[in-house]
Parts: structure tokens; C-alpha cells; sequence
């Protein structure tokens, strides 16, 4: 088989990329290749299916009816398990081989798996596909009592469901608050309490020392503290590695990630990667890092795309900024950028019935994050990634931040 | 022919910052208002925070639900409560602060346009927000036939071609076109080597002789019983106003049933950027040069639409590509009115070339002329009298407009302020003759 265009991966940043090609090029040939049996759908949702709120027929993003429309073979099931860069060739698990002109790697990310003794003795879930939601939602109806190691977003999500579902809940994390990266202590904190309210026992700071199996999905996880956890149920949500295994031997540059350029182009000639699976400039550092979520997969997979459809107005990737948006308990956390950033700025943290935390630095903004009081997430982007002067509106900036970007966006667009 | 959307405008300088837009917005959609004032930098300036339903919307692009998709037939980022998750991706995705979190439902909101009928814009006292149908208005006219050859070589950013393409869109194969001298058969519309270069009947008058020889066209066409034809003219401001203004006139006066355009761009540019009687006091031409003696032009412009109103004409308007929608309402009037007697359009079209604007200006220019009252859009007919379709409740200067056009670079403070002062006269005089009962209908 073969393909002008061809992308390994269904997810964020193969579908953007798809439509940035599309837009340039509405004819080259073109196949999509995953190894999900499912149509596209993102791994965002999947707290929501193992919830009920989503059922699993209305997650997916693009119906077969919308790639025949765009000219792209879509092929699901399907594994991509060696890449020949020299002969241009992707070969598949079942044997099969694709020959593209232009290929990207958007293969995202899979669960990390920690070195914990005794976890490979026993059944246990994770989170990153429709199938895992799908699975835990039903273990989740029969079990009594769940431990979650991690409480990243994955994990944080996956405890609030089972919580919500009536089970006694455990969450185990490393290290000492929830979210770290995104949160300062004191937002992390008001997170924590609300799932100490919901019932939700919270290990911080704290390691699993190894874990003994049970009957069937039972078994007992120990803790660095001596404690002794039994569950029915254990998630594993110790974080992400990006998909790139297949890639042992091709010749693409490796680091955590695929390595990229500012135009998501790898060291191979003709081969772009985008998303969870790329390691590709941190807007904050300048160096190559792993920011895995949705806003920088989509920014990734249209340059990624633009490039590979010869578009010319293709521009260099300004830089990931770190992003996260959520929702616990139906309450609202929000940060975007160096909101965590202990010394280097000026921070301007402010405490009422919400809390929100703000990162200047040169008397430009760098990052902000609130709990319990939204802003608006896009406007503090722009003003990060435009480097936007604040100096002579800073104490309006500080007192009303909503207010301030919203005149400032609104004065710089016209 | 692409898609064109409706959209809702705002005027940050006419704003006043009564939040009315934002009262009527939380009523209608009975949760936080969608759209948001806020001050801005200068003492009593206002800014907006509202969806612009971007062509590339990033709030789409994030959504890990598919619970946002732009509409194809309105262009509006259209929300779908039932598939949308509450995560709140997409108002990291917008730059505007144009989805966001309402606190009444704990979900985000966003402009739907009220259905193309926003419960804002008729809040608005001040006209800052307006409802914009330019866009169905180019999707109706888009697709229809053209009536022209391509490639018409008018000047880059001339408004000229777009009048012409998109009146014999509207008005069809059924009609007799002429066009005297002047840019609009010089870029091609009458033709090379013995082919037109339109679909319908076109010939190329004497600049002295356009209205009388549609004058004689009709009345055939008349005679022999096709009183469907439209029986018109694109015709320059010279021709109409100077030279060709004794057959205008007289064709008025004898309420011949014809369908008369003035494309005005204020002289006789396809010349060599002559005066013409429509130029404007102090304005650079070839012929009004700027030097030591002269400063321009010393006269007034000669109000040639007024005259028309005085020969009772069916129908009389002014119009302005800057506001498509109005110009298109006008140009339907006018038709009909052309099967009951004279009927007469002046198009104010900016010349790029003869006036020294940059091309990507001409849409600001004619916007900025109509916004300082320097250009009155009205119409007028026998049964209604004369009445303002659109006038700025608060004019900006004249200066502001002025100061974007090359060909016045030179005016000095005394010039500025005579421009000003007959700008000032002129819109009372209007708003008298806008004030006063309509005449009773004149008995043929
Ligand atoms: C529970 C959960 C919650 C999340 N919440 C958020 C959030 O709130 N905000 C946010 O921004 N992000 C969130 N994320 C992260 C976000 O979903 C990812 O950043 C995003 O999905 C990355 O998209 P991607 O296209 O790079 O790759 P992925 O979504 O990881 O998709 C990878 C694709 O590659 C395919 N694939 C992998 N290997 C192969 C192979 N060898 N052969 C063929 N196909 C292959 C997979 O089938 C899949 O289609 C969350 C993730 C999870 C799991
Ligand atoms: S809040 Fe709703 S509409 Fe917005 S990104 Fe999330 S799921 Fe989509």
C-alpha cells in the first residue's frame, strides 16, 4: 500500500494535521493508520465514559462519511511496528508495509508503567483508550474499595469518578501535592480538601513499596509508611511516555520524545511528528520537553501538516506553554503557563473566596493560575506568548486581571 | 462563490459603556451576558470581549468532545450542550475571552447571534453594535450569474468593479446597459475586438448623450411591448454631473423610465484625474494642482443627487460601498422605481489611484466618509420624501477623514474648516428636508 500523505495515529494531532493538509492539498493521497479498533476520539473524554455522562457512541470526533469526504483512507486496528526511513516504508504488526512521500508520527503517549514490586503479578487499569474506560467503568460497578497511584490529571479524574460511583477511594502520589507543575501548593491544597470532603483518602509524599495480589482483581498495596491498602480495584496513573518503540532502529532521533524542529520536522528526511509523541521547544526554556496535552497536540499537528503539504505560510512554533483546565467536584482550577514558578518572577497571589496566583516577570506576564475563580485561559495565553508589556497598566492588572486582558486583547486587535 | 457570513459589528468610538447590550444579552439567554464591555485605556473608551465565530477557531480545534463546530450555513461556533464535557478547553483555545465559564450554569457560554436576530445590537442605543448582512447579501448575489468578463482591469482596490459585477448580478440578463466614458468601459466592461465584455446588450454612449439615448431605448422597448427590460446606465460622476448633465436632466424632467447609476469618484480619473463638478473644495487633481498659487480645488463640490430630488425624480438615493446592505436595498428600490420613471443611484466610489489612498484603505475610506458625514446616505421618492437610511449619531470630525486621503494632504486650517462648515450645512439642510412632511404626490 501506499500514500502521499501518511499519518500513524487518529488522535489531536493527526486530525489537525489532516485538515492543514487538506486545506493546501484537497487531491494527494492520503491514509490514516492507528491501532485503535474505534473512529477517532480523544483520550480527554474517557473520565467521562467510565462516568456514564459520555456514552462511548457520541465520543467519536469524525465519522467515516467525514474521510471519505476528505480523500483519506482511514485504517483502525492496525499497529505500525518498524519505520524504514531510507525506503520510505512503515511496516505493520500484521505483516503489511505502507510506502508514504511524506509520513507523520503523531503516535501520542501510553501509560508509564513504575517499577513497583509485585505490580506485575497482579490485574490492574489504566486510562489512555476507549477500551480502558470501557473496562473500568464495569469493574468499577462491582468493586467496593480503589486505590489510584498518581494524582496527576489522569488520576485525579479517574479517583473523582470512582468516588462519585460510591467506592471508597485511595490516591497515592510521590509527590508532596496533587497536580504539581500546574498548581503552587496553596492551589493544590484547596484541590486536596475537596477530595478529602468527597471521601477521598489522600497519600502525599508517599511510595508504594510493593504490592501482594489477592483474589481475582484483589490485592493490597504497601505503603513507604507501613500502611496496607486493600483494594478491589488499582489504577495506574503514574503518567505518560510517548509511542515510539516502533521507531527503535529507524534512524529518527530519540530523546524522551521524538526530537523536533520548530517546523515538527524529525532528523529524517520527509518525516514530521507532532503531539504527545514529540519532544518539541518549551516556550519557557527555549530547549526540547514533553507537554502533553491537547492545545500544544493541535498546534504541533497543523504546522506539522502545513509542512508536509508544502503550505507557505507555515510559521515556527513559538513553544509549548503548559495548559490545564479542571474541573473537580464542579468546581474550576485553571493555569496556564509558569504558574507554579517558585522565585525568578514577581508573584501576585490573591485570596478571597478564590484564590488565583499571578507570574510576572520583566514586568511581563509568564504564568497564572486560579482555583474557584475563572479567567479567561486564552487572553493570559496571548499575553504570555506576545511577551505583552504590562508595565503601565500592572496594578489594574493585578486588581482586575478578567477585566484588563479582555481591554487588552480587544485594543491590540484592531 | 466562497461562503460570506451576517455578523455583529462594534464601533469601540461610539460606545458609551452603558452595558445595555449586556442586560439584553443575560435576559435573552437567561444566564451570564455572552458579550462584555470593558473599559478601556483612554478616559470613557470601551473595549469588547465577545466570539467573532473566527474561520479557524481554535475553540473547535481543542474541543476533545466534538461538542463545537462552526455552521456552514450561518458561520456561527455553535455549541452543543449535550455532547460538551464542561472542561473548559476551549476558552483556552480563544484569544478573546469569546467562550467562557458562566458562572449561573457552571458551563460555558458563547454568542449565537440570537439566530440572526441579536437581542444586543438592538440594545444598543448608540449604534456601537450593529447587525452586518453583508455576507447573505454577497452569498445571494454570488451565486448568481455574472454579467461580466473576468479579469476586468480596473486599479488594485477599486470599488468600481464590485458595483458594477455585483449590480448586473442583481439585475440580470434582462436589461440594456450603457457606459459612457469613464473607467467603467475603459477596464473592459464594453469590450475588445468587435465582443463585449458583457452578457447583456452594452454600448458606449457619447459622455453627452447617455440619458437620451436610453431614453430612446426604452420607449422602444416599450412600443413593442417588453416592459420587463431594465434600461440603465453606469455612468462616471464627469459625465453625469458636467457634460452629460443637460440628457440627465432633461431625461428626469420627462420622468423617462430609466435606471440611471452615477459611480462617483469624485473626477475624471480614468483621464488623467481631471476636476470634475463633484470634486471636493481643496482636493489635489490634475487639474487643481497644489502649488504656490492654487491649493487645490477652490470650489465646492456641486450636490448632484440633491439636484435630482429637485427634479422629482421616482426615486432618489445615495449609497456607499462601505455599507453593502444598504447600497443593495437602494439598488432594488431604484430598479423598480425605473419601470415608473427616473430613477437615480450615486455610488460614492473611492479611487485609489486618484486620490492617494492605499488600496487596502478604500472599504475604511468610504466607512470614515460616511462616519463624519461627509458622504449622507438617504433616499428620496415622491410619496415619502427624503429620508437619512444611515447617519452617524455622532460624526467624527471631517479632519479624520480627510487625513487618510492623500490628494488632501495639503489643506491648511482654514480649508479644513471650511470642508467642516459645508459638511455642517449640508447635513442640516438634509435633516430640514428629512423633517418636513412629505409632498403630496405630484399628479402626471
Ligand atoms: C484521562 C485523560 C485526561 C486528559 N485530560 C486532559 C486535559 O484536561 N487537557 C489536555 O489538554 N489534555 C488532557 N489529556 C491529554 C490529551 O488527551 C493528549 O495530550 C492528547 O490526546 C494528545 O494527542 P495526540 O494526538 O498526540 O496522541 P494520542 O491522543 O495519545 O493518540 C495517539 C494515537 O496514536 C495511535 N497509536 C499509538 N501507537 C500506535 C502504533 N504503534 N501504530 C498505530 N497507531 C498508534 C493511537 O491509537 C492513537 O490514535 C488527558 C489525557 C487522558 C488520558
Ligand atoms: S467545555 Fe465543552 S465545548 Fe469547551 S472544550 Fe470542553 S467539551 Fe468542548
Amino acid at each position: 500500500m501506499e500514500a502521499k500523505y501518511l499519518i500513524i495515529g487518529s488522535s489531536h494531532a493527526a486530525l489537525e494535521a489532516l485538515r492543514a493538509i487538506r486545506q493546501v492539498d484537497a487531491e494527494g493521497s492520503m491514509a490514516m493508520l492507528t491501532r485503535d479498533v474505534h473512529l477517532p476520539y480523544s483520550p480527554t473524554i474517557l473520565p467521562y465514559v467510565v462516568s456514564g455522562r459520555s456514552p462511548a457512541e457520541r465520543v467519536i470526533l469524525r465519522d467515516e462519511a467525514f474521510f471519505t469526504a476528505s480523500k483519506c483512507t482511514f485504517v483502525g486496528n492496525t499497529t505500525a511496528v518498524g519505520l524504514d526511513a531510507t525506503a520510505k516504508t512503515v511496516t505493520l504488526a500484521d505483516g503489511g508495509s505502507w510506502r508514504y512521500d511524506k509520513l507523520l508520527i503523531a503516535t501520542g503517549a501510553a501509560p508509564a508503567i513504575p517499577p513497583v514490586p509485585g505490580l506485575d503479578g497482579v490485574s490492574y487499569h489504566v486510562l489512555r483508550s476507549l477500551d480502558d474506560a470501557q473496562g473500568l467503568r464495569k469493574a468499577m460497578g462491582t468493586a467496593r474499595r480503589a486505590v489510584v497511584l498518581g494524582a496527576g490529571l489522569v488520576g485525579l479524574h479517574a479517583a473523582e469518578n470512582l468516588a462519585e460511583a460510591g467506592l471508597a477511594v485511595s490516591v497515592v502520589e510521590m509527590r508532596s501535592h496533587v497536580l504539581p507543575g500546574y498548581f503552587d501548593a496553596k492551589a493544590s491544597t484547596r484541590i486536596e480538601a475537596a477530595f478529602t470532603e468527597h471521601g477521598v483518602t489522600l497519600f502525599l509524599g508517599r511510595t508504594v513499596v510493593g504490592i501482594d495480589g489477592g483474589k481475582g482483581q484483589a490485592c493490597t498495596v504497601r505503603l513507604d509508611g507501613g500502611e496496607a491498602l486493600e483494594t478491589d480495584l488499582l489504577l495506574v496513573a503514574a503518567g505518560v511516555k510517548p509511542v515510539v518503540d516502533w521507531l527503535a532502529g529507524s534512524g529518527v532521533a530519540i530523546d524522551r520524545g521524538v526530537l523536533v524542529n520548530d517546523t515538527m520536522r524529525t532528523n529524517q528526511p520527509d518525516v514530521w511528528a507532532a503531539g504527545d509523541v514529540a519532544q518539541a521547544r518549551d516556550f519557557h526554556s527555549g530547549e526540547q520537553a514533553l507537554i502533553g496535552i491537547i492545545p500544544t497536540a493541535v498546534e504541533q499537528g497543523r504546522l506539522a501538516g502545513m509542512g508536509m503539504a508544502g503550505d507557505s505560510y507555515v510559521k515556527p512554533y513559538a513553544g509549548g506553554l503548559p495548559v490545564n483546565t479542571y474541573r473537580f467536584f464542579g468546581r474550576v482550577a485553571l493555569s496556564i503557563g509558569q504558574a507554579a514558578a517558585e522565585g525568578g518572577g514577581e508573584v501576585a497571589e490573591h485570596e478571597g473566596p478564590g484564590y488565583r496566583r499571578v507570574v510576572l516577570a520583566d514586568g511581563r506576564l509568564v504564568g497564572y493560575a486560579s482555583v474557584d475563580e475563572p479567567f479567561d485561559v486564552g487572553i493570559m495565553g496571548e499575553l504570555i506568548r506576545r511577551r505583552v508589556d504590562l508595565s503601565g497598566c500592572k496594578q489594574d492588572f493585578l486588581d482586575r486581571p478578567l477585566e484588563t486582558g479582555r481591554r487588552l486583547m480587544s485594543e491590540g486587535w484592531r | 462563490m466562497g461562503t460570506a457570513f451576517d455578523t455583529i459589528t462594534f464601533k469601540a468610538s461610539s460606545c458609551d459603556g452603558c452595558g445595555k447590550c449586556m442586560t439584553a444579552c443575560a435576559e435573552a439567554k437567561q444566564g451570564a451576558a455572552r458579550i462584555s464591555i470593558v473599559p478601556g485605556t483612554k478616559e470613557s473608551s470601551f473595549e469588547l470581549a465577545m466570539c467573532r465565530q473566527c474561520g479557524d477557531p481554535k475553540c473547535v480545534m481543542v474541543c476533545p468532545a466534538g461538542a463545537l463546530a462552526k455552521d456552514d450555513g450561518s458561520g456561527v461556533v455553535q455549541w452543543d450542550a449535550s455532547r460538551c464535557i464542561d472542561c473548559l478547553l476551549c476558552t483556552a483555545g480563544c484569544s478573546y475571552g469569546g467562550i467562557s465559564l458562566d458562572s449561573h450554569t457552571a458551563r460555558v457560554s458563547k454568542c449565537d447571534q440570537c439566530d440572526g436576530d441579536p437581542a444586543c445590537v438592538k440594545a444598543c442605543p448608540t449604534d456601537a453594535l450593529q447587525w452586518v448582512t453583508a455576507g447573505s447579501v454577497f452569498n445571494k448575489y454570488g451565486d448568481k450569474e455574472d454579467m461580466f468578463v473576468p479579469g476586468l482591469s480596473g486599479c488594485q482596490g477599486c470599488n468600481s468593479e464590485l458595483i458594477m459585477r455585483h449590480a448586473m448580478r442583481k439585475i440580470g440578463r434582462n436589461s440594456v446597459l450603457a457606459t459612457p466614458p469613464g473607467c467603467i468601459p475603459g477596464m473592459g466592461s464594453v469590450g475588445y475586438n468587435g465582443k463585449t465584455g458583457t452578457k447583456v446588450p452594452v454600448f458606449h454612449p457619447l459622455l453627452t448623450n447617455t440619458a437620451s439615448m436610453l431614453a430612446g431605448i426604452r420607449r422602444y422597448y416599450d412600443r413593442v411591448g417588453r416592459k420587463d427590460i431594465v434600461v440603465m446606465a453606469l455612468a462616471g460622476d464627469g459625465g453625469t454631473s458636467d457634460c452629460g448633465f443637460h440628457a440627465v436632466s432633461g431625461a428626469a424632467e420627462r420622468g423617462e423610465k430609466v435606471l440611471y447609476v452615477c459611480v462617483d469618484n469624485e473626477g475624471y480619473m480614468n483621464t488623467g484625474m481631471q476636476r470634475s463638478s463633484t470634486t471636493p473644495f481643496g482636493s489635489w487633481t490634475s487639474t487643481t494642482p497644489v502649488g504656490e498659487h492654487m491649493r487645490g480645488k477652490s470650489q465646492d463640490a456641486k450636490n448632484l443627487p440633491l439636484i435630482m430630488v429637485a427634479h422629482k425624480c421616482a426615486y432618489v438615493a445615495t449609497a456607499s460601498t462601505g455599507y453593502m446592505e444598504d447600497l443593495y436595498d437602494k439598488l432594488d428600490k431604484a430598479v423598480e422605481a425605473s419601470f415608473r420613471g427616473f430613477s437615480y443611484l450615486h455610488i460614492y466610489s473611492p479611487c485609489p489611484t486618484g486620490w492617494r489612498i492605499p488600496s487596502s484603505k478604500v472599504i475604511e475610506a468610504c466607512r470614515m466618509s460616511v462616519d463624519s458625514n461627509f458622504v449622507t446616505l438617504w433616499e428620496y421618492t415622491r410619496e415619502g420624501g427624503l429620508r437619512f437610511t444611515r447617519s452617524p449619531d455622532r460624526p467624527i470630525p471631517v479632519r479624520d477623514y480627510v487625513k487618510m486621503i492623500g490628494k488632501y494632504r495639503h489643506l491648511d486650517d482654514a480649508q479644513l474648516d471650511h470642508i467642516q462648515s459645508r459638511v455642517d450645512e449640508q447635513v442640516t439642510l438634509l435633516k430640514r428636508m428629512a423633517a418636513a412632511p412629505a409632498a403630496e404626490p405630484a399628479v402626471i
